[in-house]
């Protein structure tokens, strides 16, 4: 195992970059900040309307986030390769597929997770704050969103996580992450699937083990100060 | 666009793959929602055993399985682990269906470290009083558990067990990639013989749905009543 890291280890990190294409760990993080940061937005705006929106939209919200809960990634991401350059007319490389496949899913599950923190805050604040006059869109942007999101981050971590994971079905279609980039060295080495396939769990080990703990211990710090507001 | 035309995968070419995929499918599911069930119910008692290092080990194990993708399981288990193990073994797997035997094994090791958190968060949830109580009025350990605290632990966890089918029965479709026959790998055969994609993948998608739809109806169902329940 120690060889097979000895050997492999900075293509293992960044594949061939700077002399050729960038690849390994750095691709697969790279489709996952890409994926998240464009997720982030539609997000936002999904959760909102679910908690918040008129009543066609919180059904039509809900339906999304109910369906893309009900099918495989895998499936979205087939469904992205082979038929929207149809419906498009034109190709799309393999990271733009994965992120819009990542994209359109997390959406879904990040959505949940901001709704929740939408959901925890009392109502009270809102109604105090109207009956101070304010706007609804005031309300949202400058009291409901800023205490949401801070609330969440340690979940938003743990999403960015899940997104990690899932940036190995990368691997399907052919693009250069972490997955892909280490059975392109067991088809090399041929004999040493164990170890090579064992140094890329310890790659995503490291990765998702730090983040976890991260978000865990941002987990603890906010719900210790929410405990401490007299507020609540 | 071309016109839709559903009649080639329902034809006598194409469906019997389409009705053996759906085979494969719910077989990975079973299998894999029996045994990962097993595991984490093993894994959660060996938790509760009152000498650390158990635990610990446990522990370990819950975080291997969860900061590592799937997919990179299912390699490890398919490419990695045969070389590793004896050549009868090897062989007897081999006359069986290697791909699924292994698919099973990495979908049931994988969820049951998820399953064992959501059994161990239902059991942690009832106070422990409750056990000394019971206890100290007559009942035996067993019957305690039995009569006490399992059933309000059951129903504690139920929501996230349930949850935690539908993502083991989403997972199956991973098994595609290392070659089991289940409904992603027909879906993909069968679009690259007929040309029609979006036609397959509809199909593919609805049955997906009509297992996944029933089951986030039920753990909803659930959640509701367990919400009323314990206001009671």
């Amino acid at each position: 195992m120690i060889e097979v890291l000895r050997d492999n280890w900075s293509f293992l990190l960044w594949g061939y970059f700077p002399n050729g294409p960038i690849g390994g760990l750095a691709m697969t993080l790279l489709i996952a900040l890409a994926s998240l940061a464009i997720t982030f937005p539609f997000a936002i705006a999904m959760a909102l309307a679910r908690a918040m929106g008129p009543r066609w939209l919180r059904v039509a919200a809900a339906t999304y986030v109910t369906v893309m809960r009900g099918i495989p990634l895998l499936m979205l991401l087939l469904w992205i390769y082979f038929f929207l350059p149809v419906a498009l007319g034109f190709p799309l490389s393999p990271f733009v597929t994965i992120v819009i496949a990542i994209v359109i899913f997390q959406t879904a599950y990040l959505s949940e997770v901001i709704r929740a923190g939408i959901d925890a805050l009392p109502y009270g604040q809102t109604e105090a704050a109207l009956s101070l006059g304010l706007r609804k869109p005031v309300i949202v942007a400058k009291i409901i969103l800023p205490q949401a999101l801070f609330n969440v981050i340690p979940g938003i971590i743990n999403q960015f996580t899940s997104v990690v994971k899932e940036t190995s079905l990368a691997y399907v279609i052919a693009l250069a992450e972490l997955t892909y980039s280490a059975s392109l060295i067991n088809a090399q080495l041929m004999v040493k699937p164990l170890e090579v396939y064992l140094v890329l769990a310890m790659f995503y080990f490291v990765l998702c083990f730090s983040l976890s703990q991260v978000a865990d211990m941002l987990d603890r710090s906010i719900s210790a100060k929410r405990q401490a507001s007299p507020a609540r | 666009m071309p016109k839709l035309d559903f009649s080639p995968i329902f034809s006598a070419d194409y469906f019997p793959l389409l009705a053996s995929g759906l085979k494969m499918t719910l077989l990975l599911f079973a299998a894999g929602w029996v045994f990962s069930m097993l595991l984490g119910m093993v894994l959660t008692l060996v938790r509760g055993i009152p000498f650390r290092p158990l635990g610990w080990l446990v522990a370990a194990y819950v975080e291997y399985q969860r900061n590592i993708p799937l997919l990179v399981h299912l390699f490890i288990w398919y490419f990695g682990v045969p070389q590793a193990l004896p050549h009868w073994l090897n062989d007897w797997i081999n006359q069986q269906n290697a791909e699924a035997f292994f698919a099973i094994v990495a979908i049931a090791c994988y969820n049951a470290a998820y399953i064992s958190e959501d059994m161990r968060s239902g059991l942690r949830a009832i106070p422990r009083v409750q056990f000394e109580a019971a206890r100290a009025i007559g009942f035996t350990f067993v019957g305690a558990m039995r009569w006490i605290i399992l059933p309000q632990a059951f129903r504690n966890a139920l929501p996230a067990l349930i949850s935690q089918t539908l993502i083991i029965f989403k997972g199956t479709s991973l098994a595609a990639v290392i070659g089991v026959a289940e409904l992603t790998y027909q879906a993909r055969l069968i679009e690259s013989e007929t040309f029609r994609v979006f036609e397959t993948f509809s199909v593919i998608t609805i049955v997906y749905l009509a297992g996944t739809l029933p089951l986030m109806a039920l753990g909803h169902h659930v959640e509701r009543r367990g919400k009323t329940r314990s206001r009671a």
